[in-house]
């Protein structure tokens, strides 16, 4: 079994100009896990199935991190002056200051992988957009592991990641004239669910169109067989 | 350190054999005057097994095209459960796959232990063992009943298999206090204990399924309508399947030794002696043999438990169950369900809820190879490669 570590320098002699970063996990469960660039992904993904033998990708999901504001504690030395005994005096002071700024949001892609005769795994791998709004590609692994291709369409339909490369990139759940992301932390259901035009209302248009176009010809009947 | 250019793995074998688009299902050509008949198959089909579609394009009776539509029991389960504690999505996990609602419960027990870092007491492990295994001999045993149905077979062999489930379901109730939505794993062990009275009573109905799986045997097995209509139908290769992320009795059934079971040995699985059956057709009759060969395997696993059961507490003493606030990181926790590879992602952002909670379900990824195994069959085909698969909606649409 290899280390996290020597994964990374593999992958990093096999894949020219690939930037990987080794994301630690604070938990128990001690899945630490690969963020890898997504100009490099999809060669990088290439490497770790026919390089490393992580042929079995088990899992493709969506992380939704909005943008958050940061609180930080810092110590500041500011000059100050003070009256001691009647004299006015310079003196440097350190304070504790709550300084607040805002990281960026972005959508996450993170992937499970493992290996189906060496019995190793989960390797985790992570990529991030750049933001939440309006570039929110990221490369699409489905030509190197085919299990990513409903999960894929998942992830788009309900956080909406663009795949770029995706070679069927629909919704899965939700429905095609569904407009929303309803997976992201920031979404708000509807007041009304009853919005989805149904292929019943198209049809009782049309039928309604037929009848006042077969009522000014003046003709009589249903339109049926018409 | 292993040496990286063999190519051992299936998933590495030689390029040159390996065009662009390979795991993609191939392009059929119309044969005779190229009208395609366009059949959308569901969602109010009987052979479904709830509200699925595919949309069939039909050349003559052959299948050129199936897309696959969800999403028609589609709740968003991931984002009802990232609002509430994750007590409180245990309860929930049993409508996934609401066949097996026991090994559901483990999967994300399973997880939470995972993310906690919560000991599980020896006899709850025994329990989970028990409970698992009964649940995958009733999943099998109707799938194959299921399966038979969607053949032709009106009834008996269902009703045979669900004759056995039901003595398994009673054992349920008597445990859980209910037949399918059982609620019964906990972080860091199992809601109660069992009786030994419950324990005889496990024993004699494990007893008696060799007995059924014999008259099984002699039902289906060698039954010639069933072999002419399953044999060389619905192939899957391989390499295919553990590309398309393919698990469980679906994999195995192409011959590739992947059981996690073996591969993680969570719990204490690696206690226990059982084989991993394979399948060498890769066909829809390996894959009801895979499941009938299963069910004898987990016979021999739930006689081994049974015997071997210890006595001591359900619950680690010092869990905390209810309102407690993972350290932030993350966790994938994932076992061999009688459907396939069944995954939980939790991520704690330090909260009394889960950040983030992902299932990976079986049902949803096997479903991906259907159209590559369906291609230039009979419509009449499709309804039983479907059947082979053993999806169940609540699972898929989540």
């Amino acid at each position: 079994l290899k280390t996290l570590e020597e994964i990374k320098t593999e992958i990093e002699a096999a894949v020219p100009g690939v930037g990987v970063e080794i994301v630690p996990n604070p938990s128990v469960s001690g899945q630490h896990s690969l963020r890898l660039t997504p100009g490099h992904a999809f060669e990088t993904a290439k490497f770790l199935r026919d390089g490393m033998g992580f042929d079995y990708l088990s899992n493709a999901t969506g992380v939704d991190w909005p943008e958050r504001e940061v609180a930080e504690k810092v110590r500041v030395t500011r000059q100050v002056t003070r009256t001691v005994d009647g004299v006015e005096q310079a003196a440097e002071e350190t304070v504790e200051e709550t300084r607040k700024h805002t990281e960026p949001g972005c959508l996450e892609a993170v992937y499970h992988l493992y290996s189906s005769s060496q019995k190793q795994g989960p390797l985790v791998v992570r990529m991030r957009t750049v933001n939440r709004t309006d570039q929110v590609e990221l490369p699409s692994l489905t030509p190197i592991w085919r299990s990513a291709e409903f999960q894929e369409r998942e992830i788009f339909d309900l956080f909406g990641i663009v795949f770029t490369g995706h070679p069927d990139l629909r919704r899965l759940l939700m429905w095609p004239e569904f407009k929303d992301y309803p997976m992201r932390r920031d979404y708000v259901e509807p007041d009304d669910f009853e919005f989805e035009p149904t292929a019943h209302d198209a049809v009782l248009a049309r039928a309604e169109a037929h009848k006042a176009a077969s009522a000014a010809t003046g003709q009589e009947g249903t339109g049926a067989g018409q | 350190m292993m040496d990286t250019t063999a190519k051992t793995t299936i998933g590495a074998a030689d390029e040159r054999e390996r065009p662009e688009g390979w795991n993609r299902p191939r392009e059929m050509e119309p044969n005779g005057d190229g009208e395609l008949l366009e059949v959308a198959m569901g969602p109010h089909h009987p052979s479904t097994h709830g509200v699925f579609r595919m949309d069939v394009a039909l050349d003559g009776e052959h299948v050129v095209r199936l897309k696959p539509v969800f999403g028609y029991l589609h709740r968003n389960h991931e984002k009802i459960a990232e609002g509430v504690s994750y007590l409180a999505s245990m309860p929930y996990t049993d409508r996934l796959d609401y066949m097996c609602s026991l090994t559901n419960n483990w999967a994300y027990a399973l997880a939470v232990e995972k993310l906690t870092g919560q000991e599980v007491p020896e006899r709850a492990e025994y329990l989970r063992v028990i409970l698992g295994e009964l649940t995958r001999v009733q999943n099998h045993a109707s799938s194959i009943g299921f399966l038979i149905q969607e053949m032709g077979a009106s009834g008996t062999p269902l009703m045979y298999a669900f004759r056995e489930r039901e003595k398994i379901l009673d054992l349920f109730e008597g445990l859980t206090g209910s037949r399918m939505m059982c609620n019964y794993m906990r972080f860091g062990g199992c809601r109660v204990d069992a009786s030994p009275a419950w324990l005889d009573g496990a024993r004699k109905v494990v007893a008696g399924l060799p007995g059924f799986m014999d008259e099984m045997d002699r039902l289906l097995s060698s039954n010639e309508i069933l072999m002419a209509r399953t044999q060389g139908v619905g192939i899957l290769r391989p390499e295919l399947a553990v590309n398309a992320g393919v698990t469980g009795p679906m994999l195995r059934a192409c011959g590739v030794n992947y059981d996690i079971r073996k591969v993680d040995g969570y719990g204490i699985y690696n206690r226990f002696k059982f084989r991993v059956p394979l399948g060498d057709h890769w066909d829809v009759y390996d894959r009801f043999m895979i499941r009938m060969l299963e069910i004898r395997e987990s016979v021999k696993i739930l006689e081994q438990a049974l015997k071997e059961i210890p006595g001591g507490p359900v619950m680690d003493p010092k869990a905390k169950i209810r309102g407690f606030r993972p350290k932030p990181g993350e966790a994938y926790g994932r076992i061999e369900s009688p459907k396939g590879e069944l995954g939980f992602y939790l991520i704690s952002d330090g909260g009394p809820n889960p950040y983030r909670y992902r299932v990976r379900p079986p049902s949803l990824v096997n479903l991906t190879v259907l159209e590559d195994m369906c291609l230039g069959h009979d419509i009449a085909d499709v309804v039983l490669i479907f059947g082979s698969v053993d999806i169940v909606l609540g699972e898929v649409d989540r």
